[in-house]
């Protein structure tokens, strides 16, 4: 059983995610008997990162149009070199788009969202996210090819270093279906989903101009931030940052939330984060029943009190 | 303009998720049924669409008899009408497979969706309707307009977001940012009067093959009971985060 996966890359350079999609890969390919080949489009980065975690062929795909992302012509792209009937992505927003055209054009189940190695592989069958995270659903795929993506920060990223070959592939994919007008990247910001450590904060914060000490921490901590919807829908953050039920579904390892209520559409987005610590100045405030430790408090002495420690020991 | 909004009926919000006592299932009892949160946003941008453009919206939902109050929500929010295709939907291939047959006779200019339903939270169907009609998609839409037989959309990005235009017909999978969340339509006495007497129709399913089954459900292990620092003493916390947590 050949195993193949999409190690995703931004404007060249390999993410988290694509190391993690490409040791979940590894995982399922020494189950099978078998070995990982990785496929990437316009890499600039050395296929040697790929690699360390388990990839001993990489196919890098060149390919003048496709600089710029279509879900459908990097389907096409990724069906034309992918001959294995493994496949694994990564859950991230361009990757978990292209693989239902991919699914569709192979004819192979896909099962989006999985926390865990397979529990078996014929028939594929694995632990994956579902009902938002206040719940775990077992999926099993019909029929012989099947495409996996990986939920970010669940399988974790292993280190497995095998010695590699790379092959380029010269494309030409017709991508003309979408064009980009504007393309903002903001420099220099964790990303939400890959981030280790969040620090989130709720309406308890009173208003956009007291974040500043919320970042304060989040920095010194090597943090993303994040906030509830509320606090989004007002305008006080970008949406972006809104976690939960119907904004993003993180799983860092470590979760602060601050002047949060932790209401179950709150939870449901953060609960599988791996320590939750809350910050509440109302004893009574549910999200206590699902944190690991607490401090009852305000926030405003709290969080620049906390900074100040954090920075002691990081030194 | 003809506009196709893909609605799918989900436990509400603050529902507890409890599955079968043999694990096999979801339990359905108790639960109260809305138009998924996502699907809402996709649905209030075609009836703006419809307001600005004269478009005409029909819903569609994949499902057994019990979500027509759903899908009167969303005649009531302001869609024209709505087809119900009558099939319990047991994975996202098959969910996909009956939207683009009634998308494929209608001839939709635009296909709406949200981005991933907020039960099983498979993301797949509208990428799949979109391959299956060979047309193209924007998945994590956060901005929308439509011009003539082009849409301008701004999808989210790992760390920003991106413009792009699209020939229609094509397929938008939406979440917040598609409309404001303070535009999202509550219906009133009128609409929902109104929708009582809008088109309902119901079609058979043009097949029933699936490509994954749900096997098991386990419920998430509840936490070992929270530590509580004082505020006082944050050098406690640090120091539980430090050696006991080992997260920082
Ligand atoms: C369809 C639907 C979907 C939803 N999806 C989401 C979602 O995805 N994500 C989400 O977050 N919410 C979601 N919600 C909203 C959710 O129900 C809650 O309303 C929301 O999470 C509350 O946000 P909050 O805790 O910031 O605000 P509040 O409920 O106002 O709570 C603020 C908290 O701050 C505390 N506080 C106040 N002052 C201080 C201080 N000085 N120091 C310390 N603490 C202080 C208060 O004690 C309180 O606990 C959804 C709701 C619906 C209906």
């Amino acid at each position: 059983m050949a195993v193949f996966v999409y190690a995703e890359n931004i404007n060249g350079v390999y993410k988290k995610a694509a190391f993690e999609a490409v040791s979940y890969a590894k995982a399922v390919a020494d189950k099978a008997g078998d070995t990982v080949t990785a496929i990437s489009v316009n890499p600039t980065d050395s296929s040697d990162l790929l690699y360390k975690y388990g990839a001993s062929n990489v196919i890098n795909i060149k390919d003048e149009g496709l600089k710029n992302f279509s879900a459908k012509a990097f389907a096409q792209a990724v069906n034309e070199v992918a001959n294995g009937n493994i496949i694994v992505f990564p859950h991230t927003t361009d990757a978990s788009s292209v693989a239902p055209m991919l699914a569709i054009m192979k004819n192979y189940s896909l099962i989006t969202n999985a926390l865990e190695a397979p529990e078996s592989l014929s028939p594929f069958q694995v632990k994956r996210r579902a009902f938002s995270g206040k719940g775990f659903m077992h999926a099993k795929a019909e029929g012989n090819g099947v495409i996996v993506t990986v939920s970010q920060n669940a399988f974790g990223v292993k280190e497995n270093a095998v010695s590699g070959s790379e092959e380029v592939k010269n494309l030409s994919v017709a991508n003309d279906d979408t064009k980009v007008i504007s393309h903002e990247q903001s420099s220099g910001k964790l990303d939400l989903k890959e981030a280790e450590v969040v620090v989130s904060a709720g309406r308890g914060m009173k208003g956009p101009e007291n974040w500043g000490m919320v970042e304060d921490l989040a920095n010194v901590l090597g943090a993303a931030t994040a906030c509830s919807k509320p606090v989004s829908d007002i305008g006080w953050r970008p949406h972006t940052e809104h976690v939960g039920q119907t904004g993003k579904a993180i799983s860092p390892n470590l979760y602060i939330a601050i002047g949060i209520s932790g209401a179950i559409q709150h939870l449901a987005g953060v609960n599988s984060s791996k320590t939750i610590v809350v910050i509440n100045n109302d004893a009574e405030a549910p999200f206590f029943k699902s944190a690991d430790y607490g401090v009852v408090g305000d926030a405003f002495q709290i969080i620049p009190a906390l900074t100040e420690k954090i920075k002691a020991i990081k030194g | 303009m003809k506009i196709l909004v893909c609605i799918s009926s989900v436990p509400d919000t603050t529902s507890k998720i409890n599955f079968t006592a043999d694990k096999s299932a979801f339990d359905k009892n108790g639960i109260q049924w809305v138009i998924n949160p996502l699907d809402e946003f996709a649905l209030t941008k075609a009836v703006k669409l419809q307001e600005s453009q004269g478009a005409t919206v029909t819903v569609i939902n994949v499902g057994d008899a019990g979500t027509e109050p759903v899908i009167r929500k969303a005649l009531a929010i302001g869609a024209n009408d709505a087809v119900r295709v009558n099939l319990d939907p047991k994975d996202s291939y098959s969910t996909a497979k009956e939207i683009a047959a009634v998308a494929q006779s209608g001839g939709y200019d635009l296909i709406l969706c949200g981005k991933e339903s907020i039960d099983y939270n498979g993301g797949s169907v509208p990428g799949m309707v979109a391959q299956l009609l060979n047309q193209p998609f924007v998945n994590a839409s956060v901005g929308l307009d439509v011009n003539g037989n082009e849409a301008t959309a701004v999808r989210e990005i790992e760390g920003g977001k991106e413009t792009i235009s699209v020939k229609l017909p094509a397929i938008i999978a939406g979440q917040k940012g598609l409309v404001d969340e303070k535009d999202l339509i509550i219906p009133n006495m009128r609409g929902i009067m109104s929708a009582r007497t809008k088109p309902l129709q119901v079609v058979e399913p043009a097949s029933s093959e699936v490509k994954v089954q749900g096997v098991s459900y386990d419920s998430v292990p509840p936490r070992a009971a929270v530590k509580m620092v004082s505020p006082d003493n944050l050098d406690e916390l640090v120091r539980l985060l430090h050696e006991e947590a080992k997260v920082i």
